[in-house]
């Protein structure tokens, strides 16, 4: 704690403030490449240099006569930093400079055009043009650097932010540096490529257009995204991210710097999972009446829906279409009709005491649709009983960095867990659940009942979107075999094909809502573009579907939930704030 | 108040004249028929017709006219545009439509080259000819040329995909109309490879000092 002096502007600063976060703080921006908060410092690039002095208890200010690199100098109480000198500005147009001098300057061709720092650091700091008489140096591509990487060599200005990443977060140590001076080169050993879980933040970590993610290259100019701020919804760690689209359609996934939640980095089965939304199998409209063509065995089903040529495969138009409906009513709005065969078949399904009527909640949904469903479907005199779906694990927790042997690192010095839970919000439902009913029935128990003969009729929720999660092939077949079966799902699956009903719900890109990873954050996910087709946001549709007036908004929804379930009494306010709000009091990190 | 100080503005600046009275002979208009028409015979029989024999004779386009677009190709026949959307982010009228794509490293035609239009779509009809287009383009690949009479006998006629944009380069270039932004001479480093030898002009941005 002091403090110090950023161009005569007074401010209060952390003990473990360097000058870049203390000029932060007062407003004032220190350009630089090679500092990133996550990895260690190198002060490499030079970009940094600020003029730095002291204080002096009587008043006079004793300043140093060299530049300092801000990156890597802590701010001390007293500390003076000056960055609007002529000094300080004719070493930032040096060093730009420099660093520009055999850049391509082939911003048209190039991705990271509109949000490089290049870009941005000339245009504030730099010169429009440069001295440099002789030939530039041209060096090849590298399409080789890994999966997911392309390496555009001479764009690049050494600042090593993908090398220190691969070495200090993932562990992997693929991505090195190859040669000195000005052929200094960004290299993988040769048959080693960038492969590993993280690599896809060496994209993002790349403050110039060198590192490029392979997936998005060329497919949109950054300028035109729209970014809403969300959460991820492959695994319990529930990374925050931008999801950036344009035009109703995705593009891609970038994390969002959450301390409490996973930090500034994100997993590439999260980054580049989200393709199922624009997938062909994607269900776009609700549907009565069970599919007639429907083959016996789930396995031959599961052979049609992937839809390898199968003649009689429905297109999504098609399977979108209500049996029992005239064409020419297709055209208008299905919902109403869906909604309303949905509360009666429940009704009937439900008969006098409800006991052979599941309804089976998905970890994929978020606790006000749990909420919402559980709400509706228990307010009634008889009582059906609720469940929770299978909750998809993968192995063990994935964490990073990992050491040189490829192990695990202590749980104390992880700085990135990828969870085994491969769903957004296990926590959260059951907690609805248990609310609701005081005891949490599993899967399994509901499933043995269905084979058993035990139930008539069943309201399946799905929404998993991870591959080989969600229903297997025995649950499947059992829950074909139901009488009523109503589904709420967005992918097309042998369990949608053989729902008596079928409401075609969306993905978390197109959702409100909120999720509760596994230390207990609540965060709120957000409508990136509008669902597609016919189909709806799962909240819009079950807030219809129990009958409620107005508007779904999950916010009054959360502070309804705040009032009568207890264990969710934090999130109260309704609101949860851009980094999420913890719903059980959390320890206070020592203050180092 | 800021309305008496308009009014008071209007009232110093306007001049009031007084119509000129006019005399008999003038009252009689005669004499101005006579010499209104007087010009009328002097233009007939004078013999030189100033109707424009339009379509029979085309008029000169300036060359700084803007007319239809063209695509540019580059020295090796392709197109020269770069996909870099930086046309279709200028465009006011939102008629251009691009999609890009990464050339082959192992395709000996491409492999200079990162990436191009895979498809480039100008609505000719939705384009109000405001020349943003190229003055946006960092290659000059884009460029409005003085064709002026552009017609179709279907609105889709008039939506112009790559080839037919290429095929106007082909038709105009070299036709002595070539629009004079070509003139520009020196590319910008997207399109072409630094220079090797020390005698060839330099593109802006390289080796020259600004200011």
């Amino acid at each position: 704690m002091g403090t110090v002096f950023v161009n005569d502007v007074e401010i209060e600063c952390g003990p473990q403030d360097n000058l870049i976060l203390a000029a932060r703080k007062a407003g004032v921006e220190i350009p630089h490449y090679c500092w990133h908060p996550d990895l260690s410092v190198v002060a490499s690039c030079r970009m940094c240099l600020v003029e730095v002095g002291e204080k002096k208890p009587d008043g006079t200010v004793v300043m140093q006569p060299r530049l300092i690199p801000g990156c890597q100098t802590l701010a001390k109480p007293g500390t003076v930093i000056r960055t609007d000198s002529d000094k300080v500005k004719a070493s930032q147009a040096q060093t730009l400079e420099y660093l520009l001098l055999n850049h391509p300057l082939d911003c048209s061709i190039c991705d990271q055009a509109g949000e490089c720092y290049l870009q941005d650091y000339t245009f504030k700091f730099g010169n429009a043009h440069s001295r440099l008489q002789e030939p530039k140096v041209q060096r090849e591509d590298k399409y080789h650097i890994g999966e997911q990487i392309a390496l555009f060599t001479d764009r690049c200005v050494m600042c090593t932010r993908c090398v220190r990443f691969t070495r200090e977060i993932s562990g992997t140590s693929e991505l090195h540096v190859i040669s000195r001076g000005s052929v200094e080169e960004i290299e993988v050993f040769p048959d080693q490529p960038c492969n590993n879980k993280l690599a896809g933040n060496v994209v993002d970590l790349c403050p110039v257009g060198a590192l490029c993610s392979k997936d998005f290259l060329y497919k949109k100019r950054v300028w035109w995204l729209k970014s809403q701020d969300s959460v991820c919804n492959l695994c319990s760690t529930g990374c925050s991210v931008h999801v950036d689209q344009n035009e109703n359609k995705l593009y891609r996934l970038r994390p969002r710097e959450n301390d409490q939640a996973q930090g500034s980095f994100m997993c590439d089965e999260g980054r580049f999972g989200w393709k199922y939304i624009h997938r062909d199998a994607r269900l776009l409209a609700p549907r009565l009446g069970r599919l007639s063509h429907a083959p016996a065995s789930a396995n031959e089903h599961a052979h049609a829906a992937n839809g390898n040529g199968n003649g009689h495969a429905p297109t999504a138009l098609s399977a979108a279409l209500p049996v029992d409906m005239p064409t020419d009513l297709a055209t208008l709005d299905p919902w109403p009709a869906a909604l309303e065969a949905t509360r009666t078949a429940i009704v009937q399904a439900m008969g006098k005491d409800g006991h052979k009527f599941v309804a089976i909640f998905s970890p994929m949904m978020t606790i006000e649709e749990a909420y919402m469903l559980a709400k509706f479907l228990r307010s009634g005199s008889v009582k059906p009983t609720l469940a929770l779906g299978p909750v998809p694990v993968i192995g063990e927790d994935d964490r990073y960095p990992k050491n040189h042997r490829g192990e695990a690192p202590a749980l104390e010095a992880t700085k990135f867990t990828i969870a085994a839970e491969k769903c957004p919000n296990r926590r959260g439902v059951e907690m609805v659940l248990k609310h609701f009913q005081g005891e949490l029935i599993s899967f399994d128990k509901v499933l043995e009942r269905v084979e058993r003969g035990d139930v008539t009729g069943a309201y399946v929720v799905g929404g998993y979107t991870y591959p080989e999660t969600g229903y297997d092939q025995q649950a499947m077949t059992a829950l074909s075999k139901l009488p009523t079966l109503i589904v709420q799902d967005l992918l097309r699956s042998p369990l949608t094909e053989a729902a008596t009903i079928l409401l075609a719900s969306s993905s978390f890109a197109e959702r409100e809502g909120t999720f509760i990873n596994q230390a207990g954050l609540a965060q709120l996910i957000r409508a990136a573009i509008r669902p597609l087709g016919e189909c709806r946001a799962d909240g819009r549709l079950l807030f219809e579907l129990a009958g409620r007036k107005g508007v779904f908004n999950s916010a009054a929804i959360r502070r309804e939930m705040a009032t009568e379930i207890f264990s969710l009494s934090a999130l109260g306010s309704g609101e949860l704030g851009p980094l999420g709000t913890f719903i059980t009091k959390q320890p206070q990190p020592a203050t180092v | 108040m800021s309305e008496t100080t308009e009014t008071t503005k209007r009232t110093k600046n306007v001049r009031w004249v007084e119509p000129p009275k006019i005399g008999f002979m003038e009252a009689l208009y005669l004499p101005a028929i006579a010499q209104g028409i007087s010009t009328t015979v002097k233009h007939l029989l004078a013999g030189k017709s100033m109707t424009r024999q339009y379509p029979e004779v085309e008029p000169e386009i300036p060359p700084n006219y803007r007319g239809v677009h063209r695509l540019n190709r580059d020295e090796k026949g392709r197109v020269k545009c770069v996909a870099c959307f930086l046309c279709q982010t200028a465009c006011p009228a939102n008629c251009i439509t691009i999609e890009a794509t990464g050339t082959s490293k192992d395709d000996p035609n491409w492999n200079d080259r990162d990436k191009y239009p895979a498809s480039f779509v100008i609505d000719e009809l939705r384009c109000i000819y405001c020349g943003m287009c190229e003055e946006a383009c960092p290659v000059d690949a884009i460029e409005l040329t003085s064709i002026y009479d552009l017609t179709g006998m279907t609105r889709e006629q008039m939506i112009f995909d790559k080839e037919k944009l290429l095929s106007v380069y082909d038709e105009t270039v070299g036709s002595g109309n070539d629009p004079v932004r070509t003139k520009r001479g020196v590319l910008s480093p997207a399109s072409e490879k630094a220079p090797e030898s020390a005698g060839a002009p330099l593109p802006p941005g390289r080796g020259q000092l600004g200011g």
